[in-house]
């Protein structure tokens, strides 16, 4: 843990210090609240000299917004948020349109716009080798040519923790300080560390309704009922918090860090599953980082 | 192999099984049977054409430990991969195929896996449910090997007989090979040490950043590299060699009184020293060296061959100075560790050579300190990464080298010349006009009672540069040559006037580096090939055209145009004269 933890602190400063506008991506779940307290341990007593930027898809859980607003004012850092108002105009919504369509049009373009717009150069993110096969091979500094793109065959190798930082104009790089993370590792940290986190990463009575093998839960009206469909109360809770509804719920008894932790250790399922958007189509997690996702 | 050490160390997940299921249903190599191989081969791109073109990053644990495994397929750009997942490993696993016992690969990989610094190394000799888990196999492949890495410099060699496919060995002793006494797998990779020497080593941090986020607060940040210091502890800064004591150590919200190697931490220093990144503070009493040349040992990473005489960004823990490969001692045959002559060094081959800094860095030697001693080269044009060296030991001459003062100085000798001395430079295709306006820019400069020196490509390749022909690593030592001499030549108070195809960006802009602000001057002799072709002076283009001349610029060689020089001449329907007259006037309106 003190390995991961130092590695993480040496990675982000050292993509600061060559970098013109650096900024951290906040998406409010374990992952990046795990790399908020790491960025706050490095800079301490000062904080992180990088804003965080939430890319909205007015689709996340409500308790996502009132935690954001929490760790904004603690950290001392600068919260940009930005939505894809295009999007929003046309109403794309996971409901309507399908997760892929969402995803795409309110993430990944979005981040694109966000980035361009401020002109950020690295882009810090929470990403970990160990969530899905592509990203085994990602670089900790993943290169991006213009456009964001993400050419997996023009990555530049890392050897030693010697990263080349060095960019054109136009070109950026994603930052992604807990890549060698585990889910294990980041619940193990999060309790050490007493990382204040979303409620719904534990167990409790939720209304939920259950689609397909997934328990969805039903967070406010913008989740339309199909015919027939009736929420019910059931003990769930999330391993991992994308957008809602493309979250899906777990069924589990864990109300404590320990318990999660626990459970997490005796998991048979890894923790994507429960992201819809991961299982659309095969190798979708690689075509959606060509074209610019996280 | 790796994807049963997975499966056995229960680090797969119930999805992650099924969609192998699936996988290996689609595109797997085992028949009916689960293909481990397919649970590292991440992108879809390698799915398809079944090859593994990266270094993939796995986790595992066990009760007593967790595992960070570099997967390094070994194909095409095995050496890099290979280099690239060794550099942060504290143990090798060498897969050797029972029936087909130790291949040249084998020995390819344990060289790369030594030359990286890794200490442990498992040998697994797999596929023994193939042999009839036969232990006279194992034992004649085991016995040929020690004999090999007896050369190397491993402190261990474990081996061990596995069936990956049935698990044997692996995760438990295997029943069916009673006569193994040793380790299996997973329990002899428990007891490796990870690389922990450096606690003990004398105290060194590079300097990532300093901190100053107020006034009263100035930090020095990085990551210990070795040993161990306390508050109060003197250290000094290298390379300025300046003496001070630990004031507070800040590791991240707490304040301990003492840190250790491999910690990012953030001191604070009792006096106002000068610090910056990419110094290092050391122990007082045992402070690294800083140097300007090196011995090194260096893998070629790019497609583009490594040429000596180029610059290069060398990036070493966190200073970024530039560097230039001054000589290729030899290069080395991984295969058989044979030393070979070599004047460049193509992807993924490795070469001992001398490398030269424009700054001085601190280091250690790379078996001391893999931190202190690993470095890469960045291609300053594309910013890829194309080198990784690692330092055997400084050079004495730089230790020894100064520059000697004189009181007669460029500015003197300019004085009593009445004028700025500079470098004009003129760059552009053979047959361009370089050398017609080179030659009347001097007879008008002269006529102002300007002193001049015309430097012109013909002339230097009969003399001086009469060794070089037209390889891109001659043409490097060509302008590298000119550019020394024009530098000296300005330092005499001249104004050096330079005529070159000088083809390359990286060089001209070598040439340039040597020059004061101001003092260089690229001239683009602007001529389109086509008119150069028609022209022919010399009859070069012919010859080129006939095959009669080979690496000659614009037709089988590249020419790469000035993005931004200081002046730019057509020759196109332009005399000479008013060409010249741009130049003239370019200078005129820079002079004191
Ligand atoms: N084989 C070969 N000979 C060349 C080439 N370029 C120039 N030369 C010969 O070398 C002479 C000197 O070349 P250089 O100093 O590079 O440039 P120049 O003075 O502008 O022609 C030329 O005049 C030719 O005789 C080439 O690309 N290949």
């Amino acid at each position: 843990m003190e390995e991961l933890e130092a590695e993480s602190i040496e990675i982000i400063r050292e993509a600061v210090a060559n970098a013109r506008n650096p900024v951290m991506l906040y998406s409010i779940g374990k992952d990046s609240s795990t790399l908020l307290q790491l960025a706050r341990k490095a800079y301490h007593p000062a904080p992180p000299p990088f804003p965080l930027l939430h890319v909205d898809t007015t689709w996340k859980f409500r308790d996502m917004y009132v935690h954001r607003e929490r760790m904004a004012r603690e950290s001392g850092m600068r919260l940009l948020v930005h939505v894809n108002e295009e999007g929003l105009r046309e109403g794309v919504s996971p409901v309507t349109h399908g997760s892929s369509y969402h995803t795409d049009v309110m993430k990944t373009v979005a981040l694109k716009q966000a980035l361009d717009k401020h002109g950020f150069d690295v882009i810090f993110g929470g990403a970990r080798r160990d969530e899905e096969k592509s990203r085994a091979k990602e670089r900790i500094f993943s290169f991006r040519s213009q456009g964001h793109r993400w050419d997996p065959k023009n990555q530049r190798p890392e050897l030693w923790n010697l990263y080349n930082t060095r960019l054109k104009p136009g070109e950026t790089m994603r930052v992604f300080p807990i890549s060698n993370w585990t889910e294990l590792d980041v619940w193990q940290y999060i309790r050490r560390e007493s990382i204040p986190i979303v409620p719904l990463y534990f167990a409790k009575e939720r209304p939920v309704v259950k689609r397909g093998t997934q328990w969805i839960m039903v967070d406010d009206e913008r989740l339309p009922l199909e015919p027939g469909e009736k929420p019910q109360m059931r003990k769930v809770r999330f391993r991992t918090l994308g957008c809602y509804p493309l979250s899906a719920a777990i069924e589990s008894g864990a109300d404590t860090l320990d318990a999660i932790i626990e459970e997490t250790i005796s998991a048979r399922r890894s923790e994507r599953e429960g992201r819809l958007i991961d299982s659309d189509q095969p190798g979708s997690m690689e075509k959606k980082k060509q074209e610019g996702y996280f | 192999m790796i994807g049963r050490l997975l499966f056995d160390s229960k680090s797969l997940h119930e999805d992650q099984l099924a969609a192998l299921e699936k996988d290996s249903r689609q595109y797997g190599t085992q028949g009916d049977r689960m293909d481990y191989a397919l649970l590292l081969d991440g992108l879809q791109a390698e799915r398809e054409q079944g090859i593994t073109i990266d270094v993939a990053y796995r986790f595992f644990a066990t009760a007593r430990r967790r595992f960070v495994v570099a997967d390094t397929p070994g194909h095409e750009q095995y050496t890099r991969n290979m280099a690239t997942g060794a550099s942060t490993a504290d143990a090798a696993v060498l897969l050797v195929d029972a029936r087909k016992g130790l291949l040249p690969q084998t020995r390819r990989h344990s060289r790369i896996v030594d030359m990286m610094g890794v200490k442990a190394v498992a040998l697994v000799v797999n596929k023994m449910d193939l042999v009839g888990y036969d232990r006279a196999v194992f034992d004649r492949i085991v016995a040929e090997y020690r004999e090999f890495a007896a050369g190397l410099g491993f402190t261990t060699v474990e081996a061990m007989p596995v069936s990956a496919l049935e698990g044997d060995n692996v995760a438990r002793r295997s029943e069916r090979m009673p006569w193994h006494t040793g380790p299996a797998l997973i329990e002899w990779l428990e007891t490796v040490a990870p690389r922990a020497g450096d606690a003990d080593a004398a105290f060194r941090m590079p300097v990532q950043l300093v901190h100053r986020p107020s006034p009263d607060f100035r930090g020095f940040a990085g990551r210990v590299a070795s040993g161990r210091i306390r508050v109060g502890d003197a250290v000094r800064v290298v390379p300025s060699g300046v003496m001070t004591r630990v004031k507070a150590i800040l590791r991240g919200f707490h304040a301990p009184t003492a840190c250790e190697a491999r910690e990012s931490v953030t001191l604070t220093l009792a006096d106002e020293v000068d610090v910056s990144r990419g110094d290092v503070l050391a122990a007082a009493d045992d402070p690294p060296q800083a140097a300007d040349q090196f011995e090194a040992r260096l893998l070629w990473m790019d497609e583009h061959a490594m040429v000596a005489g180029r610059s290069y960004f060398l990036k070493l823990h966190a200073k970024e100075v530039s560097a230039t490969v001054t000589a290729i001692k030899y290069r080395e045959d991984i295969a058989t560790g044979a030393h070979l002559a070599a004047r460049s060094l193509e992807m993924n081959e490795i070469g001992v050579v001398n490398i030269s800094t424009s700054h001085p860095v601190v280091f250690e030697p790379y078996a001391k300190s893999r931190t202190l001693g690993g470095f890469i080269l960045i291609d300053k044009l594309t910013l890829r990464t194309v080198g990784a060296g690692m330092i055997d030991f400084a050079l004495r001459r730089s230790a020894n080298i100064h520059w000697q003062a004189v009181d007669v100085d460029k500015q003197a000798r300019a004085q009593s010349m009445h004028q700025q001395p500079r470098c004009i430079w003129f760059t552009g295709l053979s047959g361009s006009g370089k050398s017609t306006l080179a030659n009347l820019l001097e007879k008008r400069l002269h006529a102002q009672g300007r002193h001049t020196y015309l430097l012109d490509g013909d002339n230097v390749r009969h003399g001086l540069n009469r060794d070089l022909g037209f390889t891109e690593a001659d043409r490097v030592e060509n302008i590298r040559r000119v550019a020394e001499v024009a530098k000296l030549m300005v330092d005499a108070g001249l104004i050096v006037i330079v005529s070159f195809i000088s083809p390359f960006r990286a060089e001209r802009r070598i040439a340039r580096g040597l020059f004061e602000a101001g003092e260089f001057v690229e001239v683009y002799v602007d001529t389109p090939i086509e008119e150069c072709e028609k022209r022919d002076p010399k009859g070069l283009y012919a010859k080129a055209r006939r095959g009669q001349l080979t690496n000659f610029t614009g037709i089988d060689s590249r020419y790469e145009p000035p993005e931004n020089p200081e002046v730019r001449v057509g020759t196109v329907g332009v005399s000479p004269e008013s060409a010249v007259d741009c130049v003239i006037a370019w200078l005129e309106q820079r002079s004191r």
